[in-house]
């Protein structure tokens, strides 16, 4: 039964991502842009899991390393002769090469990791409001330099003539990706050690746990999984600064938070069921036709809706849709203590 | 006349401490809060964008500029109060990062029903822009504000100090910031010293509105948002725990900000909030505690 749990824990999750993208082939091409989009979002709210979730720290900071990582993946596989267009002030070595698709996301996934790392190091070493303020630092740090520093990249300019590679089947495997190595990840001595940092920390310490190390190794990773879905964000729609910022910081900080924020099920639901919302309040806002009715909302409705959304899940159930549990076949569980992050 | 470091004049040194000036008045206001509540509210930002979308209200019908000042405070009030009753109250015992990502979600809620309903252009809130002209003192020329939000925020600190130091209502909530559960068992009573900390709160966030209408006047959705986001690692750097150090770091932010913002030229003046930031995280590196509390005084987690 145990072995069961553990490997459900594994497949649910990977079956709503194969659901999401069944249901991608079925529809019409521009509703199968939206899917693609909720699956590329799963990899970022995976990746937030991996570090906000099983450390109980809050990150304003991990769309930086979606955007190293769009930046990395987009600059360097946009064809050379396009470049001078776009980015006209590109360092040599960025300019005059250019790597396949495959390669660039491995790329955007170590450049996450890197940047992850460089900025984990002194950090991790802060913990509650103090990171909170800290991270939301890096992110206002990263956007300003990929806003004006040109040489690395275009600047005001958005990333138009990126290969765009990210189909739904390659999102698909992108989310599936990121659902396996955050449920690894889980399931290591690693990510549990940093779990019962997150439930008891002077517990955790007392048995000899370093509360630093192990937030650094769940930082890292995470910052190479946010890198490698901003490498499939970059190559699925024109990305500039001002898409990966403030606006996706919280959407994904909410789609986390609705799901569960300490489970991969919560995120991966979390995910799908923002995502669907969004979409649908995006069609609404250009007029749509809804039982008989035609329906027209103005323009902003959507992110009125997922923040009403979000606030009322945080006041009324801290916990998340799925209570922060993982997927379980047994109706009746017993209960278990609330974890620290919601209690 | 120039100081002559960095070639800062005057006027940028008179403009950086009214700045200070102002971020430290938003620091009080974030800080009394988490004081009482252990809360830090992100959205004081979209409470000073609902006060000068009110002053915008109103200089756009030509109201006179005392009635758009009294609708100012009465809009922002109504919303700090309303925030308490809907959102904070709901929140008390939630650890801090619920709390954190709530108000996180509630400024972006603000902020969108604000586009929804004014749109993205902006309105132009211009009733006190005459308090923009300079005026001379001994051949230097400096912006009315700047004096004004300088002598504006030197008063409501002093009035602050003489509520929390001198008055009944001040003492329980000085007391409830240092250990809220002892006051309550010594006869402080919760709720009326949080609604006071929230009502002083959103008092200062409408001298806060009226203040950074003259200096920017148009108001869009997302007035006060970055101002908010510097006077937030202000607070965090100063050191959260204490009302005074909190006031210091939020000035300090504002001071630093204006300083540099006057001083570096235009192709570096770009990169400003990054060397504010990097500044802010190197602080918080070296003194997780904050840069104005004493030693040993850092918060300890206890068993």
């Amino acid at each position: 039964m145990r072995r069961l749990d553990a490997s459900l824990q594994l497949l649910a999750p990977l079956a709503l991502v194969a659901l999401a993208s069944l249901v991608g082939t079925l529809v019409s091409t521009s509703t199968e842009t939206y899917v693609i989009n909720a699956l590329v979002n799963v990899a970022i709210v995976v990746a937030l899991y991996v570090f906000i979730g099983n450390s109980g720290v809050v990150s304003f900071g991990h769309i930086s390393f979606v955007a190293v990582g769009a930046w990395a993946a987009g600059v360097l596989s946009m064809p050379v002769q396009e470049k001078p267009a776009i980015m006209p002030h590109l360092f040599g070595l960025l300019g005059d090469h250019t790597i396949g698709n495959v390669w660039s996301l491995a790329l955007a996934a170590a450049v996450g990791a890197a940047y992850a790392l460089v900025v984990g190091l002194p950090l991790m070493r802060l913990s509650g409001l103090a990171a909170g303020i800290a991270t939301f630092g890096v992110l206002e740090i990263t956007h300003n330099v990929l806003r004006y520093w040109e040489k690395i990249g275009p600047g005001l300019n958005t990333f138009s003539a990126v290969p765009e590679t990210t189909g739904l089947r390659e999102a698909a495997l992108g989310a599936g990706l990121a659902v396996v190595v955050a449920f690894a990840y889980r399931r290591l001595r690693f990510g549990r050690l940093l779990s019962a940092t997150r439930e008891d920390s002077a517990a955790a310490r007392a048995v000899g746990v370093s509360v630093y190390r192990q937030r650094l190794v769940a930082f890292v990773l995470s910052g190479a999984i946010a890198g490698f879905a901003g490498g499939l964000l970059v190559h699925m729609l024109p990305v500039n600064t001002e898409s990966v910022y403030l606006d996706l910081t919280f959407i994904t900080l909410a789609m986390l938070v609705i799901g569960g924020a300490t489970s991969l099920w919560g995120a991966v639901v979390g995910a799908l069921a923002v995502s669907g919302v969004d979409s649908f309040l995006a069609e609404a806002e250009n007029g749509i036709h809804l039982f008989g009715r035609s329906v027209d909302l103005p323009a902003g409705t959507r992110i009125v809706v997922v923040g009403a959304l979000m606030a009322l899940v945080l006041i009324l159930r801290p916990t998340g849709l799925t209570g922060g549990r993982e997927f379980s076949v047994r109706l009746a569980r017993p209960r278990r203590l609330l974890t620290k992050f919601a209690r | 006349m120039t100081v002559a470091l960095l070639n800062i004049d005057w006027q940028t040194l008179a403009d950086a401490t009214g700045l200070g000036g102002i971020y430290a008045l938003m620091a009080v206001g974030i800080g009394l809060v988490f004081g009482v509540l252990r809360l830090v509210n992100f959205a004081y930002g979209q409470l000073i964008m609902a006060g000068a979308y009110a002053l915008a209200f109103a200089s756009e019908r030509g109201w006179p500029v005392s009635i758009g000042i009294v609708l100012c405070f009465a809009v922002v009030l109504t919303l700090s109060l309303l925030m308490d009753r809907l959102v904070f109250r709901p929140l008390r015992g939630q650890t801090p990062a619920v709390m954190l990502v709530t108000t996180f979600a509630v400024a972006f809620l603000l902020q969108s029903i604000a586009l929804l309903w004014f749109g993205p252009l902006g309105k132009i809130a211009s009733s006190l822009a005459t308090l923009n002209q300079p005026v001379t003192i001994s051949g230097v020329d400096i912006r009315k504000i700047a004096i004004v939000a300088t002598a504006v925020a030197a008063f409501c600190l002093l009035v602050l100090v003489l509520l929390l130091e001198r008055t009944r209502v001040g003492l329980h909530m000085r007391a409830a910031a240092m250990d809220f559960s002892t006051a309550e068992l010594l006869g402080v009573r919760a709720g009326r010293v949080i609604s006071a900390a929230v009502l002083v709160s959103g008092v200062l966030a409408a001298i806060v509105a009226v203040m950074l209408t003259v200096q920017n006047p148009l108001v869009t959705p997302d007035f006060a948002l970055r101002d908010t986001i510097l006077v937030l690692a202000g607070v965090v750097l100063g050191g959260m725990n204490r009302l005074v150090s909190a006031t210091l770091g939020g000035f300090a932010i504002g001071f630093a900000s204006g300083l540099l913002g006057g001083a570096l030229p235009t192709n570096q003046s770009q990169y400003l909030p990054s060397f504010l930031f990097a500044a802010v995280i190197l602080v918080l590196l070296v003194r997780p505690g904050g840069l104005f509390t004493r030693e040993g005084q850092q918060a300890v987690e206890r068993v």
